[in-house]
Formats: structure tokens, C-alpha cells, sequence
């Protein structure tokens, strides 16, 4: 395949940015997108150009690392698939591919396509946990939860913090993450001693972090690789309330 | 956390625009039924009777207070709110196809809101300030309102202005409706369809086609024969 990338080139945080023009050759469909830019990088190495830096750490889809807007959508084309797990046989010999990095402004550029995202880690770190008493792990079946409390939770356990439900969003809200984490917890036996104080101190840390506010479109569950359900959303509104009402 | 956190967190806007928003969802039932009166063949004498018990009961008053005052709430958070938006992304992107995953008017509240805005104060200016204040007040309540609301409708423009605002209106409670209740927390995976169908059926079906009918069967003729 030949292609055309456009891709967002920006030295540093303070540096204006824009885009750069590349063409590239050889490239097989079989590729995942990350191995069509290391392709391009080593050929720009060997030029003596800089490489374009990009966010990227396991490559099987688990880590939320990878970031990509390309094409208009975060990872990508394809539904419920991270830029790592994208394959260039979603593309046709000749396109021209523009690839962006994350624009909130929670999530401030770091170089090219990487952004910084540690406000997630901020909000995780602000209620994003249980407490338990340290020692040997306990039998799994010690303390018995119903199944689709257990399956609900798991699906929320399932968002990898990759942030595009943020880069999606018309207003870079970041409600379908934090309830996603919220939701996990709220569910399960472990979750409760922590259950107000946690969404309170996730919600109010999400606020300061800059993040927009939800107007229920949607697009964030369509473009969530994980395909983390809007529901959570109406969840954590609940918590909210009833952590309100009831204290 | 203090109620006055609460509001300014950014669940309790939505909160506040969730409940605003069925509070003037209940209201356009109401208003919806008063007006139907006027499908009577009765020389539009149960709708005199209505409008006469809007213009005096002081129950209302009362209401119409809260009215007012949740056009306000709502419509001043939605401008807050949009402002706090748009800086949360300072730098737009390039190629952004959201719209493939969403649909517009989920997307353009804002704009279906003005329009339903600037229609309203068109609507309250020929309607509202004539009955309530002016005629009611101090005037001599001599104004037969059902022949009042047919002369209106003679106007093709008019008309058509009343459609389209009703279409706006239609559209941003597809949205709105269903929205509310997620905003409010009111959504499982259970209940997702259920919601979805209620919110078109209530837009389409009852707010769209109710208040539609109404501007279209005077302007045929086919409602208002006996007065």
C-alpha cells in the first residue's frame, strides 16, 4: 500500500504545532497502525529527521496507552478497537490518513501525538480504590456477589483509561471514565465502606481537572474501544445524588 | 458537601437542567390539553372557560412563578454550561467526525434551545401579554380568545412559523426527554430502549403532532367552524 499521512507535528507543550506531509511506501494491510508509523519513524531516522513520538506500550489492546485520532475518530475506524488493534487492511492503497492527538484540555499535548493524561491518574488516585486489610489473599469465594452485579462490573472494569470517550466528546467530557471506575466499585461488597465519599471525591476532581460536561450524545460509547456502556453514566448521576441526599 | 457545591458541580448542573427541563416537559402537556379545548365544536366556549380560570386562579399564580423561573434556570445554565464547554477544548481538531457515532440534534441543543427561545417570546408577545396582562389587567377582558386564536391562524406565514418553531421544539426533546432522565440517573441497560422510544414517542407523537394540529386545522378551516 502507498499512503499520504498528515500527521500533527508539535515539538513541545509551549510549541504551536502543525501538521507535517509524509508518503509512504511498502506498507503491507496485514500491518497494525502502530507498525505502519514505526515503519515511517525508522525511515525518518535513517533520514536524520525527528521521529514522530506516539503513545504505545503493550500493542494487544489491554494497556489504554495508545491514542490516535485518525480520520476524524479516536482509534481509528473500526468499533471497539485501539489504534494498536487497528489494521492497515481498514484503509485503501492511495488514502491520504490525517492523524491528531487527543485535543481536551485536560489532556494537554506532550510532544506530536502524545498527550498528557495524568488527570486520570489524579482522579483514580482521588477515590478510584478499596480499602483492605493487608495479609494473604483471601478464597475468591468468600464473599458471594450475584452474577450480574459481578458481569455489570466487570464491564465497567473493563475501560482502560485510553481517554477516548474525552477526545471523542463534543465537549471533552470525561464522564464515561470516571463513571466506568465509579460504577466497577459501586457494584461490588468491597466498594461500599468507600461508596460516597468516593463518587463525591471522583466527581469533584474530574470538575477541577478542566473536563467538559455530559449533554448525553453518545459518541463516547460508540468510540470507546472497550465499548463501555452509556449506563454508567446515569450510575455515577445516581451515586451522586443519592451520596448527597444521604449524608 | 453543601447544596450550593452541589449546584456548581458539574452533575448538579446537569441535574439542574434535567429537572427544569421535565418541569417545563410536564407544563407543555398541560398546555398541550388546554389547548386541544379549542377542537371543540362548542363556539370555543371551554376554552374561554379555560383561559378564563389561567388569567384568575391564584394556584396559577403560583405556578406560573415556577414557570418562569425554570425557563430562566434552564436557559441561563444551558449558556453557562456551553461556555464551559467550549473551553475545554481549546484547540479543535482538524478533521472531527463525530457525527457518524451521534446524531445532530442530540449535538445542537443550543440551537434548537434559541430558536424555541426567540419563538417563545414571539408566541408570549400575541398570546400571553394581551390575555394575561394587558386585556385581563387593564383592559376589560373583552377579547373572545378561541376567535382571537382563529384570526391568528389565517396568517399562511404565521403559520409556517408556528411549524417550524414546533419542529425545533420536536427535535430538542428527542433529545431532551431522554436526556433528562439519564442526567437524573434514571437509565439502565434494562430500561436504554424503553427510554429511547418514550423520549421520540413523547416528542414526536404527543408534543409534535399535538401542537402542529393545531395551527394547521384552523388555517384549513377544519377546526374553529362554530366560532
Amino acid at each position: 500500500m502507498n499512503l499520504t499521512l498528515k500527521i500533527w507535528r508539535q515539538k513541545n507543550a509551549k510549541d504551536k504545532g502543525g501538521f507535517a506531509l509524509y508518503t509512504i511506501d511498502g506498507i503491507s494491510e496485514d500491518m497494525s497502525f502502530l507498525e505502519m508509523i514505526d515503519v515511517l519513524n525508522e525511515r525518518l531516522i535513517g533520514k536524520n529527521a525527528e521521529p514522530v513520538a506516539f503513545d504505545h506500550d503493550c500493542r494487544e489492546g489491554i494497556c489504554g496507552m495508545c491514542s490516535m485520532f485518525i480520520n476524524g475518530r479516536a482509534h481509528g475506524p473500526w468499533a471497539g478497537t485501539t489504534t494498536c488493534q487497528l489494521h492497515m487492511r481498514a484503509f485503501k492503497d492511495g488514502d491520504t490518513i490525517t492523524i491528531e492527538p487527543w485535543r481536551a484540555a485536560g489532556f494537554p499535548v506532550v510532544k506530536d501525538l502524545v498527550v498528557d493524561r495524568s488527570a486520570f491518574d489524579r482522579i483514580i488516585a482521588s477515590g478510584g480504590f478499596v480499602s483492605v486489610n493487608t495479609g494473604n489473599a483471601k478464597d475468591a469465594n468468600n464473599i458471594t456477589i450475584p452474577k450480574p452485579d459481578a458481569d455489570e462490573s466487570f464491564a465497567a472494569a473493563a475501560c482502560i483509561g485510553c481517554g477516548a470517550c474525552v477526545a471523542s466528546c463534543k465537549n471533552s467530557s470525561a464522564m464515561l471514565f470516571v463513571s466506568a471506575k465509579v460504577s466497577q466499585l459501586a457494584l461490588l461488597p468491597q466498594g461500599q465502606v468507600e461508596r460516597k465519599q468516593r463518587v463525591q471525591s471522583m466527581v469533584a476532581q474530574m470538575d477541577a481537572e478542566g473536563f467538559g460536561n455530559c449533554t448525553n450524545t453518545g459518541s463516547c460509547e460508540a468510540e470507546c474501544p472497550k465499548e463501555i456502556s452509556l449506563t454508567h453514566i446515569a450510575r455515577m448521576n445516581r451515586e451522586y445524588m443519592m451520596a448527597n441526599i444521604m449524608e | 458537601m453543601t447544596i450550593t457545591q452541589f449546584i456548581n458541580s458539574s452533575l448538579g448542573r446537569k441535574t439542574v437542567m434535567a429537572a427544569t427541563g421535565l418541569f417545563l416537559c410536564v407544563f407543555l402537556v398541560e398546555h398541550l390539553y388546554g389547548n386541544l379545548l379549542l377542537f371543540y365544536t362548542d363556539g370555543g366556549e371551554a376554552f374561554i372557560e379555560y383561559s378564563h380560570t389561567l388569567v384568575h386562579s391564584l394556584f396559577i399564580r403560583i405556578v406560573e412563578i415556577f414557570l418562569f423561573a425554570a425557563i430562566i434556570v434552564h436557559v441561563v445554565q444551558a449558556i453557562h454550561l456551553t461556555r464551559l464547554n467550549s473551553t475545554a477544548r481549546p484547540v479543535k481538531y482538524t478533521e472531527y467526525k463525530v457525527g457518524e457515532t451521534s446524531n445532530w440534534f442530540s449535538r445542537n441543543m443550543g440551537i434548537t434551545g434559541s430558536l424555541i427561545l426567540f419563538f417563545l417570546v414571539v408566541h408570549l408577545w400575541r398570546f400571553f401579554v394581551p390575555y394575561r396582562i394587558t386585556d385581563a389587567v387593564g383592559g376589560e377582558g373583552q377579547i373572545n380568545v378561541a376567535q382571537d386564536v382563529k384570526l391568528a391562524f389565517q396568517n399562511g406565514w404565521y403559520v409556517l412559523f408556528y411549524l417550524v418553531s414546533i419542529a425545533f421544539l420536536t427535535f430538542h426533546l428527542n433529545h431532551g426527554f431522554q436526556s433528562a432522565f439519564k442526567s437524573l440517573g434514571l437509565n439502565s441497560k434494562k430500561h436504554e430502549q424503553l427510554l429511547s422510544v418514550s423520549g421520540s414517542v413523547f416528542a414526536f407523537g404527543i408534543v409534535g403532532i399535538g401542537f402542529a394540529s393545531i395551527p394547521v386545522l384552523f388555517y384549513f378551516g377544519i377546526a374553529g367552524s362554530t366560532f
